[in-house]
């Protein structure tokens, strides 16, 4: 009899072990929101919210300083977008080619070598992306400096395709049997069955990774610092040095004065990226919950 | 040759080593129900997906001898799969409509093949939906998710799909195994109301349906085709003896 109150007892206290590691990390998130409203908020005192997010000039120690952050987020917006058109239409093809058409030996290989690729220290992607891709990209364009955005586009491109391409074979694989049985008895071809049945059953799948993709081109901070050039300026055209938002936050904290203005802006800025964030989580999250209406 | 629209001859199968299929010789009228019955395992679905080559997308098939649909042989080297299978259409045992609307479901044979123009769409996906008396019930959701319909209405969905490509014949691998009784029962008559344009076989567990739905019937065993008649024959004076065990529930 005791051994069936035991058992009770057992269920009883994991199932409160689960439940509080649940409330945690959603705590946790919370309070990291909060820690960030509570430093950066200090800096609206002194600003205004719409010289902060649309203000052209960030001379954060000129003095006065000015603490507009459009160059950055334009410069975030430039690298992420660049990032994406290179690694969205490689990374998709090539989860398409992975799950699809490659055969066996050649699929794990390739498996292989994207998650070998997931596994290289940013800075050592960066490290890379400067010594190789920064001179190329100077001596093709006859630029000044090949430290600009699309350098740092290029660099992204392949810290992003392992999230996309894993996430996006995933989904593919995870298309039903049948789906691709019913189209080859219709007298599809191999082609019609991939594209037009399995990769739209897998379109849920595939934005996601997309998403997470973005989400980690955006929150990238120390490749992107090493091969953009750091300018913070508005950027007229993606071979021009930029500076982006997380590499702003990286740069300068050391620098500022805790408590201070600057202090203050950079965690405004963190307030920013959390936001971006949140909206792309949002956005995916839609999207899949009404792919599966 | 006449009336057959499918004859078999010698048919072998392997799957790799092992012998699924062993000299069948089959000949199915045209414009009837032809049904296989037998025990799990004995070859039957093997034999359906002959016909319009679905074996060939399992590794390490061989098969041997003659097998001609509509007069062609479809093992031929230079058979057009595609056009076999725009001919030989073919039913799933779980309803398996595409994760699309209702009217691209249809609409994905017309493209594929590319039988009509998009203008003529509408017409064709409201005939294909008639002729399995969906349309009445589908006629204001035709862009709604198939996946949302009831097990019934996706499988008629996955007869409807097939029909514009105006194959000659069905192949029905267990229709009704993923339906209720009443279900199982509407699909029967569709059946029956369209062998009238279609030669259908059907694979079938179940007897009682082979009883009610098919003219002819095959019974199978070990890859064998053991006796094949009249249904009324079959289930009243088979010839054999394992076909009479069989039918009377002694083993299988």
């Amino acid at each position: 009899m005791s051994s069936k109150r035991l058992r009770k007892l057992k269920e009883w206290w994991i199932e409160k072990a689960i439940l509080l590691s649940g409330i945690f990390s959603v705590v946790f998130v919370l309070l990291i929101f909060l820690f960030l409203l509570r430093e950066g908020f200090s800096l609206f005192r002194g600003e205004s919210v719409a010289d902060f997010l649309f203000g052209k000039s960030w001379y954060p120690i000129s003095d006065p300083p000015r603490f507009g952050i459009l160059p950055l987020i334009l410069g975030s917006l430039l690298v992420t977008l660049g990032a994406a058109a290179i690694s969205v239409p490689i990374g998709l093809a090539a989860a398409l080619f992975i799950a699809e058409i490659a055969p066996g030996r050649l699929k794990e290989g390739l498996k292989a070598g994207i998650e070998l690729l997931a596994a290289i220290p940013s800075v050592v992607i960066g490290f890379i992306g400067m010594i190789t891709l920064g001179p190329w990209i100077k001596n093709l364009f006859h630029i000044p400096t090949g430290l600009t955005a699309l350098t740092g586009s290029v660099t992204l491109a392949f810290m992003a395709m392992p999230t996309i391409v894993s996430i996006a074979e995933d989904a593919i694989t995870a298309v039903p049997r049948q789906y691709r049985e019913a189209a080859v008895a219709m007298g599809a071809t191999k082609w019609q069955t991939t594209w037009r049945i399995v990769a739209r059953a897998a379109r849920p799948g595939m934005v996601a990774a997309v998403m997470l993709g973005i989400g980690r081109v955006i929150g990238e901070t120390m490749a992107v610092m090493m091969v953009t050039g750091n300018a913070a300026t508005i950027p007229h055209s993606i071979l021009q040095p930029v500076r982006t938002l997380t590499a702003t936050i990286a740069a300068e904290m050391g620098e500022s004065v805790q408590g201070g203005a600057h202090y203050a802006a950079l965690f405004a800025i963190g307030i920013v990226l959390f936001v971006i964030t949140f909206l792309i989580n949002g956005v995916a999250d839609l999207y899949l919950h009404r792919s599966r209406r | 040759m006449g009336d057959f629209c499918i004859e078999t001859r010698g048919l072998d199968l392997f799957y790799g080593d092992f012998q699924a299929l062993t000299a069948v010789d089959l000949q199915v009228p045209a414009r009837e129900v032809t049904a296989l019955i037998g025990p799990s395992g004995c070859g039957k679905s093997t034999l359906l997906r002959v016909f319009n080559r679905m074996n060939d997308l399992i590794d390490g098939v061989r098969v041997a001898g003659k097998v001609l649909v509509d007069n062609e042989d479809i093992y031929a080297p230079d058979a057009d799969l595609l056009r076999l299978r725009e001919k030989v259409g073919m039913v799933f045992q779980r309803p398996n409509p595409f994760p699309l609307s209702v009217y691209e479901n249809i609409a994905f044979g017309l493209s594929v093949h590319r039988l009509a123009g998009r203008r003529e769409y509408g017409m064709v996906v409201e005939q294909a939906l008639r002729d399995v008396l969906l349309w009445d019930d589908l006629k204001d959701k035709l862009h709604k998710s198939a996946l949302s319909l009831s097990l019934e209405q996706q499988q008629r969905l996955c007869i409807a799909r097939v029909l514009p490509l105006k194959p000659q014949v069905l192949l029905m691998d267990e229709p009704c195994s993923a339906l209720d009784p009443i279900a199982t029962l509407h699909i029967e008559d569709l059946m029956r109301k369209l062998k009238s344009d279609y030669t259908i076989v059907i694979v079938t567990h179940n007897m009682q349906q082979a009883a009610r739905a098919s003219d002819r019937a095959g019974f199978m065993y070990l890859g064998k085709l053991i006796e094949f008649d009249e249904t009324a024959k079959i289930f009243t004076q088979p010839r054999q003896e394992l076909t009479e065990n069989y039918i009377s529930g002694r083993f299988g």
